[in-house]
């Protein structure tokens, strides 16, 4: 039998090194899981195609200028809250973040590393959408600097209401509950028709939802208006809300 | 570990539990399931705070300085049938190994773990295509990659075929030698006798013994004819037929004890009880009682 060198040799990594590992890692079992691909790349691009080629719904046009904010916004909020939510939900249901919480990886760290997994994921699938809406005619205009500030804020915001969900319920009903909560603003979140059909008092109510914020604010900004400071109020308050939540009442077991 | 208390509820939890495990040594805990282990090893390595009591590993409090501690300890949970494995299921086994060696500074090659612990044929495979031998042996390596001062196994060898174990039991063996404290969790006795420096008992969360291997067995008062027969049988019969001061007691089923003490006469009687009432002793040895004796004998019958 070959003999290990066991003398005791402790010490934490160099942080960098750990991070790039697990976000590698993270990485790797997003693009590894085929549901999570249906859900982040798949849906996003079927509903594209249909809305944009079939007169399904009845939008301003052009159709796909309309259709690419409310995509895009969907496709952050399957990888940032939906698909995060069940991954770290049955992460945690496995003991995978118990176990990771005895190694030298802090929180902050193993957090860094889901975020910047998030964002490549993001970055592949806007760069998808992007070429598919192109290739369709899509013609947008605003300033790109505001667009991806506001996709990063979403992203933060979707982020950690899918870390509460899935450090304070059990897998099933984080899988259940996420999936629910993304076909609910599929459909209210102002994706493929616009939130004008609905009557005020009930508009105002779905802008108030983090999905509604968002579409409605790309979707001014790539229209060339400008993101109206509500949107930005109302994705920074669901943000700060999902913080502290996630932060007092997350359980990594 | 210093009074260490911990109640979940008035059943469940540990209380005033204490014991000491040094460097270069196996310290085994032991108890039946639901006694406590894994609670006293969880406060150990900081995943759970004690209600009360004093925790120290390598001088520092696992919960407080937490930061500090987790570069020097390495972790094997319990495999069990809850799932909860601690491994990605979709990661494969070189990756999770790649990965924890990234977090630590000196971390051994994950080549040679790969081979000593003869995963190398699965090394492509997913965890969650592995057998259970195969998951065992791959959070074993997981909990000695960093090279840990402390290293918290929970049966390490559970499902393990008989070459597995050997290599695990020699790892362990290893771990000591090169000054390791060990703290072993196992239902298996023979593991324990065979590898444990000290031996800590728990039962229904309190401590009811502790000691070397050795120490607990060599009591002369617990020195005894030991046989193994059909269960049941009538002991009051067979005490009648003992020598003065002599009494036998069915330790669970089929395995008989006949005590206190042990002598030729002792030994007759038996026998000759035995042949007259068609009875086939087992195993009758009339050395010291086992680990597996001072066990049963000082924990609480089976409930739960």
């Amino acid at each position: 039998m070959t003999t290990l060198e066991l003398s005791p040799g402790p010490g934490a990594g160099r942080r960098h090194r750990a991070l790039v590992a697990q976000g590698r890692m993270e990485l790797r079992l997003v693009l590894r899981n085929g549901e999570q691909l249906l859900l982040t790349i798949v849906i996003p691009v079927a509903l594209l195609l249909l809305f944009a080629k079939a007169p399904v719904t009845d939008v301003p046009k052009p159709r796909v200028d309309f259709l690419m904010p409310g995509v895009l916004g969907l496709a952050v909020m399957s990888t940032a809250f939906t698909g995060q939510a069940i991954g770290t939900g049955f992460e945690r249901r496995y003991g995978v973040l118990r176990r990771l919480s005895t190694t030298p990886l802090s929180r902050a760290g193993l957090l860094g590393a889901k975020t910047t997994a998030v964002l490549i994921v993001e970055t592949l699938q806007a760069g998808v959408l992007c070429a598919i809406g192109a290739a369709l005619g899509w013609s947008p205009s605003g300033n790109p600097a505001v667009v991806i500030g506001l996709l990063v804020l979403a992203t933060a915001c979707f982020s950690t209401l899918g870390l509460l969900m899935a450090g304070t319920l059990r897998a099933e009903a984080t899988l259940a509950g996420a999936n629910l909560l993304y076909l609910v603003q599929l459909a209210l979140g102002g994706v493929a028709f616009p939130l004008s059909d609905f009557s005020t008092g009930v508009r105002h109510l779905l802008e108030l939802l983090p999905l509604g914020a968002l579409t409605a604010g790309l979707r001014a900004e790539l229209h060339g208006g400008g993101v109206p400071l509500h949107d930005w109020v109302t994705l920074a308050v669901w943000t700060g809300a999902g913080l502290f939540a996630a932060t007092r009442w997350f359980r990594w077991d | 570990m210093n009074s260490l208390t911990r109640r979940y509820s008035p059943d469940a939890g540990i209380t005033d539990v204490s014991f000491e495990a040094p460097a270069g040594a196996v310290t085994a805990l032991l108890g039946r399931n639901g006694a406590g282990k894994t609670t006293t090893v969880e406060i150990c390595c900081g995943l759970r705070r004690a209600d009360s009591g004093d925790a120290r590993v390598l001088g520092l409090d696992p919960a407080r300085d937490a930061r500090t501690l987790r570069p020097k300890l390495g972790v094997m949970p319990q495999a069990g049938g809850s799932g909860a494995s601690g491994v990605y299921p979709s990661a494969r086994v070189e990756e999770v190994l790649a990965l924890y060696a990234a977090m630590y500074a000196q971390p051994l090659a994950v080549e040679d773990l790969l081979e000593i612990l003869d995963l190398q044929r699965v090394r492509r495979r997913a965890w969650r295509r592995l057998s259970g031998g195969e998951q065992q042996r791959v959070s074993l390596a997981l909990a000695l990659i960093g090279r840990p001062s402390v290293a918290f196994l929970d049966e390490p060898s559970a499902g393990l075929d008989v070459h597995a174990r050997q290599t695990t039991w020699e790892l362990v063996r290893q771990l000591r030698t090169a000054g390791v404290a060990i703290i072993l969790t196992t239902h298996d006795l023979a593991e324990a006798s065979v590898l444990a420096d000290h031996v800590v008992i728990i039962d229904e969360g309190r401590v009811v013994a502790a000691g070397s291997p050795s120490d607990l067995t060599k009591d002369a008062n617990t020195r005894g004819l030991r046989f193994d027969a059909t269960a049941g049988l009538p002991l009051e019969s067979l005490d009648a037929s003992l020598p003065d001061g002599a009494t036998a007691q069915e330790v669970r089923p089929g395995h008989y004890i006949v005590g206190p003490r042990v002598d030729p006469d002792v030994v007759a009687a038996v026998t000759a009880w035995c042949a007259q009432h068609g009875v086939m002793a087992d195993n009758l040895t009339t050395s010291g009682r086992s680990l597996e004796d001072v066990f049963l004998s000082l924990t609480a019958p089976e409930s739960g």
